[in-house]
């Protein structure tokens, strides 16, 4: 395992690569979905669309399934899944369409 | 016919009005999951209702009559969740086709198309595609008690003029707002509705980020505010899905699941046992010919009623499974049993299923329906029935009890009869767990579709809500009752009473079903049964505890000597190692006529059943057989070393 820096206050990892990295109550920008079109397609109805902040809930027991808030909902996803959806690197812009 | 109408006075009376005959007004009710659809249905529709499915498909859609005044039937027909119109899963290939009019019989002529407004810039993603339809269309803003009380707005009637549709905002929980629908219901039932321009254009493009834009904008346009976060399911689940507190409250549901099967459940079936045998009894009262008291008092009073018994264990379940689904807590319960199940190769909603078969497995079939993923619902219908289910104990405390002493094992903990019974749970759920992991592995791999969970707000269930469920159950579980588990009662009554010799029921032994049981004789030797227990399997073919009142009958026991004496005969006729062999045989053999009728109904075919029943056949056979071979060599070896 790498070392990463904990961000005491927002509690996120400065370097949250893959949604889940993302550590409860942290939040990253979503930039693309690396998984098949169909899986991708019902992962964006369900909010998980690039440019949407996307906020870390709680999880299963062992860490895995998590809870993930998106665009006003609460999904919770399987680690294999939530490790191909790519986050933004810090900093990056926002898209004017994330809410 | 008689002649009637040539009767005098006949002519006279006056004669009913016959309507002429209008086929029936079709509302389609669609909506993404969790959007309070089915919620809206009850309230529509109320016990007006009926569980259908398409001829191949295994998705199932409600069809029911509104409560409106019309002389035109309005039939509204509850379609899958879905969160598009695109048909790839079998749910949506449903709802499209009905909503294009691709289905006989079935083409809607309006459509209630609801909406959770808590959610709305997401939902509305399904309107584009909804009104492009071009059918008169009615938008239902549903939840609307939650998005005020959560600090939320929106305006319905720009929103309205916004998508060309009218637009009604209500909580079909509360039934806020219900006037609204049937005065739409009423309206395009009489032909008034017609099909406006839509002020915004709305998007055919498959692309979600665009459409997703483009509802964004809508909601804009209608004052839409979207409600705080809800503050109580943040708070609850914080408790649920802690990583200490959420699995000893998950295992607190459990046990207080199971126990209320077993335990509480307990004296209502004494109950519901005593007023079928007293009935039955006074029923007997009045019949003089001993043969067909017989048949009605043996043959269908014992032989429903054997089924009947389980009624209040089922609604019981049902209760409990209505009462975590419509609060909200089955999909965090499901969450924290997803990573065990998965090693099964199955999936965290499976968890409720393949506990409710503990009690039994036809309930357990019906409540896989919560799970989405067909596969993964196929796999859990198909192992359910290897659970130790209430019917198998009346078969294993009766074996137990001939073959094995009480004494304790691990001192006042566990005695060799308890043991032994765990034995049987352990070897069931291993089964089972065996079968599923090798059907995931093969045939049922699921084809790279994720695990997804949406995660409902906590809501309080409604009384209305859980009551239709529990009506909804029994009626199927009576129907059953009244029909296949009564043919088969019938069919083996007069198996065991024809011929008739000298107008006499014969002796067993020369019965159809003991000539039956004889000829059979030579298949179940090597498993250490004779024809009785061969007649005795023959008749729990119907329904596992059969045999024990078949063996009473073939011993010619009843009454209170019955367990003593049948424990008695037993030891008599069966080897330990056959005994061994039978507990192993029902263990796994499908001897169960409701489940086969439940699992036909859920999968759409004889196809899954089939499969189903001789899976279990060929592992209980083999099963026995080997039980039997290997225990009487093992006990043989035994009393060889104490020589």
């Amino acid at each position: 395992m790498q070392f990463s820096f904990i961000n005491r206050r927002s509690g996120c990892p400065a370097s949250a690569h893959t949604l889940d990295e993302l550590q409860l109550g942290a939040e990253g920008i979503l930039d693309r979905l690396e998984l098949p079109e169909d899986i991708s397609r019902r992962l964006m109805e369900l909010g998980f669309l690039p440019g949407h902040t996307i906020v870390a809930g709680q999880a299963a027991p062992g860490g895995d399934p998590r809870v993930f808030r998106v665009d006003g909902s609460e999904v919770a996803l399987r680690r294999e899944t939530a490790e191909r959806l790519v986050l933004r690197p810090p900093g990056a812009r926002r898209e004017p369409d994330s809410p | 016919m008689s002649a009637c109408h040539d009767c005098p006075g006949c002519s006279a009376a006056p004669r009913p009005v016959l309507k002429p005959q209008q086929p029936p007004h079709v509302i389609a009710i669609v909506g993404p999951p969790n959007s309070g659809k089915s919620t809206l249905f009850n309230r529509l529709t109320g016990l007006r209702q009926k569980v259908a499915n398409f001829p191949g498909v295994t998705v199932e859609h409600r069809v029911g009559r509104a409560r409106v005044q019309h002389e035109r039937d309005v039939v509204l027909v509850d379609l899958p969740g879905v969160y598009s119109l695109l048909p790839r899963s079998e749910d949506e290939k449903v709802t499209y086709d009905i909503l294009t009019g691709q289905r006989a019989g079935m083409e809607p002529e309006a459509v209630l198309l609801i909406l959770d407004c808590t959610n709305l810039g997401r939902h509305l993603l399904l309107a584009a595609p909804v009104l492009n339809l071009k059918l008169p269309t009615l938008v239902i803003l549903n939840m609307a008690d939650d998005l005020r009380s959560r600090g939320g707005e929106v305006d319905p009637a720009a929103l309205s003029a916004e998508l060309g549709a009218p637009v009604a905002l209500i909580s079909a929980s509360t039934g806020e707002g219900i006037d609204k629908v049937y005065q739409f219901i009423a309206g395009t039932a009489a032909g008034h509705s017609t099909v406006k321009t839509p002020l915004v254009e709305l998007p055919v493009l498959k692309d979600i980020p665009v459409c997703r834009r483009w509802a964004s904008e809508v909601g804009a346009g209608a004052a839409y505010r979207a409600p705080a976060p809800p503050l109580w399911t943040r708070r609850l689940d914080a408790v649920f899905l802690h990583p200490l507190a959420g699995p000893l409250v998950f295992l607190a549901v459990v046990v207080l699941v199971f126990q209320s099967i077993f335990a509480w459940a307990t004296p209502v079936m004494d109950g519901m046992k005593y007023l079928i045998q007293t009935s039955g009894a006074w029923i007997g009262l009045h019949l003089t010919n001993p043969l067909l008291r017989s048949l009605v008092v043996d043959g269908i009073w014992s032989g429903v009623g054997s089924v009947l018994v389980f009624l209040p264990q089922i609604l019981l379940l049902f209760l409990f499974i209505g009462i975590l689904e419509d609060s909200g807590y089955l999909a965090r319960g499901a969450l924290i049993a997803d990573r065990t199940m998965r090693r099964f190769g199955l999936q965290g909603k499976s968890f409720i299923p393949l506990l409710s078969a503990y009690a039994c497995a036809v309930p357990a079939v019906m409540s896989a329906r919560t799970i989405e993923n067909k596969r993964d619902r196929m796999a859990t219908i198909f192992i359910a029935p290897l659970m130790t289910c209430s019917a198998r104990l009346p078969v294993y405390t009766l074996v137990i009890a001939a073959f094995l002493p009480d004494r304790p094992l691990l001192g006042p903990f566990l005695g060799m009869q308890a043991a032994a019974m765990l034995g049987l749970y352990a070897l069931g759920f291993v089964t089972a767990v065996f079968t599923a992991k090798l059907l995931k592995s093969s045939i049922m791999k699921s084809e790279g579709t994720p695990f997804l969970l949406e995660m409902p707000p906590y809501r309080w269930p409604t009384l209305q809500s859980l009551g239709l469920r529990l009506v909804d159950r029994s009626r199927v579980f009576l129907r059953r009752a009244g029909t296949v588990i009564l043919a088969v009662a019938l069919l083996l009554w007069m198996a065991a009473h024809l011929p008739l010799v000298d107008g006499h029921a014969p002796e067993i032994a020369q019965s159809l079903a003991g000539r039956v049981g004889h000829f059979i004789e030579p298949a179940i030797k090597p498993l250490g049964f004779n024809w009785k227990i061969g007649i005795g399997l023959l008749t729990s073919l119907a329904a596992r505890e059969t045999i024990v009142s078949t063996l009473g009958a073939i011993y010619g026991m009843d009454g209170e000597a019955r367990s003593q004496g049948l424990q008695q005969a037993l030891r008599a006729d069966l080897t330990p190692a056959g005994a061994v062999a039978l507990l192993i045989f029902f263990a796994f053999a499908l001897q169960c006529m409701s489940t086969l009728a439940v699992v036909r109904r859920e999968t759409g075919g004889w196809k899954w059943p089939a499969a189903q029943f001789a899976y279990m056949g060929l592992l209980a056979y083999a099963g026995a057989f080997a039980a039997n071979q290997l225990a009487s060599g093992g006990i043989a070896r035994l009393v060889a070393f104490l020589h």
